[in-house]
């Protein structure tokens, strides 16, 4: 059996959740004082994604960089996959907020796009 | 140059009071001046995920929030002036410089503040050791990473654990920096939950809780810093040195709004929050000159930012009109145990549109505690709290028509539910 220790991110209390999991399934879940707690724990034990929020080279714009995210949350484990995906590509300005800039990053089916605009310098 | 709002600064806050000050009234002229390149303030650094939960129900990074705001700009009577500086402001009169224009003043109706807060660097910190380069604020690392697209340094210690070094020391990890240590020097950290969750243990990087740093150590570049356990009263404790090898420290110790244009303006300053003391309507002692954002208290949320903000810019705009009233009964607010400050400080009933938003944070750490609000010592609120924080801002909303009574005087206070009811009764 194998234990999991988290801390609750749902508000400041920050509770010390004991996730007890036999291989892929959740045996308990302890350590959390309300029903947010448990749902936290079962998504971060299973399946945790995080949003990556980086900033990507522009060429030919009024700034060297612009700021993007992965448009949706990717798992956990890919975070560094797409932070060297995306620190070894460019995009040309003009770059307007929302544009894809990378379609499929790492693998992951998720596409980065820009949360700024550059104009061309 | 006339117009009939002054706006000092352009990031969340002054956004969010100019378009609120706009909207109530179409025919008012607004002008905002910044002093940087863009509009957005410190949004533009902060690339990081989160903003804009309670204002857009979505989680949008910095850049794309300020964007949000911006966007509405064009649409109403507002104009703004870059890379100008505001040199002094009084009642009815702005002075600012800029390269196109030379000095110039501006004849205004009413002036709201929004010059937003710095991070209080090493000389204010007082750490004993060398001065070699490699010390930096986590917002001037940020600015470097973020928007000039340089790396400061490759093995990180961090002091302090407010947000912006939480979110440094992520930033850091992800761009290839080893990010080894973040001490804080109180028992507990003033960043968010959530933040050191996704920031620090997500990438193991160790929150080292009642440490300081007491000795950094190189020539002309960080090479190494002392850091030591404290004690309750936060002196080191013998013996319980560590030397860490590294070439950078991160500071995040802490936001001071920035006041010097109020106190040359001669307005009243709170001493508890570094920003200017204000009544329901955000103004501050100074008639005409209102205040809001981080230069009047440092939020954790943006999204609370804009929300006063637009209560402060409309604020302006009603006192422009003529419509607020000063000579109404003014009832003062009190800080009541555990209670650090709270904004306002005083209300003017008669000017309330709306019910009564009173912010305010805890001088510690309350756990299974109660948050009283008391009319002239008589109980009118009270309301439980798993847990409170001086992290994490808080706040009482008061019905309009309640306030109507007018009591002479407010209390808020936090008592603890295992406390006796005896000791924590009051009046």
């Amino acid at each position: 059996m194998d234990t999991k220790e988290l801390t609750c991110i749902n508000c400041p209390m920050g509770c010390r959740i004991t996730v007890e999991m036999e291989g892929e399934e959740i045996i308990s879940i302890n350590g959390n004082t309300c029903k947010r707690g448990e749902t936290y724990a079962r998504t971060e034990v299973t399946a945790p994604v995080r949003t990556v929020t980086t900033t990507i080279k522009v060429i030919g714009g009024a700034a060297d960089r612009v700021s993007c995210k992965t448009k949706e949350p990717v798992p956990k484990g890919k975070i560094f996959e797409v932070m060297d995906a995306i620190n070894k590509a460019s995009c040309s300005a003009p770059v307007k907020i929302g544009d894809v800039l990378i379609e499929d990053c790492a693998g992951t089916g998720v596409a980065i796009v820009a949360t700024k605009a550059v104009l061309q310098a | 140059m006339r117009t009939d709002i002054v706006i000092v600064g352009g990031g969340p806050a002054g956004l969010a009071a100019a378009i609120a000050a706009a909207k109530e009234d179409a025919t008012l002229s607004i002008l905002i001046l910044e002093r940087d390149h863009e509009l957005g303030g410190i949004l533009n650094q902060c690339i990081h995920n989160g903003f804009g939960l309670h204002t857009f129900n979505e989680e949008l990074t910095g850049p794309e929030y300020a964007e949000r705001f911006e966007q509405q700009l064009s649409g109403l009577n507002i104009q703004y002036m870059l890379d100008t500086m505001v040199l002094d402001v009084s009642s009815g009169l702005v002075t600012a410089v800029n390269s196109a224009k030379g000095v110039f003043e501006v004849e205004c109706g009413a002036v709201v503040l929004c010059m937003g807060c710095r991070e209080r660097p090493r000389g204010a910190l007082n750490i004993p050791g060398l001065r070699p380069a490699g010390v930096f604020t986590a917002g001037t690392a940020q600015r470097l990473v973020n928007i000039e697209g340089y790396m400061p340094g490759k093995e990180v210690v961090i002091l302090g654990s407010g947000d912006i070094g939480l979110i440094m020391a992520r930033r850091m990890t992800l761009e290839g920096a080893k990010v080894k240590a973040v001490c804080e020097l109180m028992p507990y950290s003033g960043g968010l939950k959530r933040n050191i969750v996704q920031c620090l243990d997500d990438f193991d990087i160790p929150l080292l809780l009642s440490h300081t740093v007491i000795d950094i150590k190189g020539k002309e570049r960080v090479n190494s810093v002392v850091i030591a356990e404290v004690d309750a009263n936060s002196k080191p404790i013998p013996g319980t040195e560590q030397e860490i090898t590294c070439d950078t420290l991160l500071l995040s110790c802490g936001l001071i709004p920035e006041n010097e244009l109020s106190r040359a303006a001669d307005i009243k300053i709170d001493p508890a929050t570094n920003g200017p003391v204000v009544n329901e309507s955000f103004e501050t002692s100074v008639p005409g000159i209102f205040a809001c954002g981080n230069v009047l208290h440092v939020h954790d949320l943006v999204d609370y930012v804009s929300e006063e903000s637009g209560r402060a810019g409309k604020s302006a705009a009603r006192f422009v009109k003529n419509s607020l009233t000063s000579d109404s009964q003014s009832i003062s607010i009190r800080k009541g145990n555990g209670v650090r400050y709270t904004v306002p400080s005083t209300v003017r009933v008669n000017n309330l549109e709306d019910d009564l938003i009173i912010r305010f944070r805890s001088t510690g750490v309350f756990k299974d505690a109660y948050v009283d609000v008391l009319f002239d010592g008589e109980q009118k609120l009270h309301r439980r709290k798993q847990i409170i924080t001086p992290g994490e801002m808080e706040q009482v909303i008061l019905k309009r028509e309640d306030l109507a009574q007018c009591p002479a005087e407010i209390t808020v206070k936090i008592t603890e539910a295992g406390a006796d009811s005896s000791t924590c009764a009051e009046g």
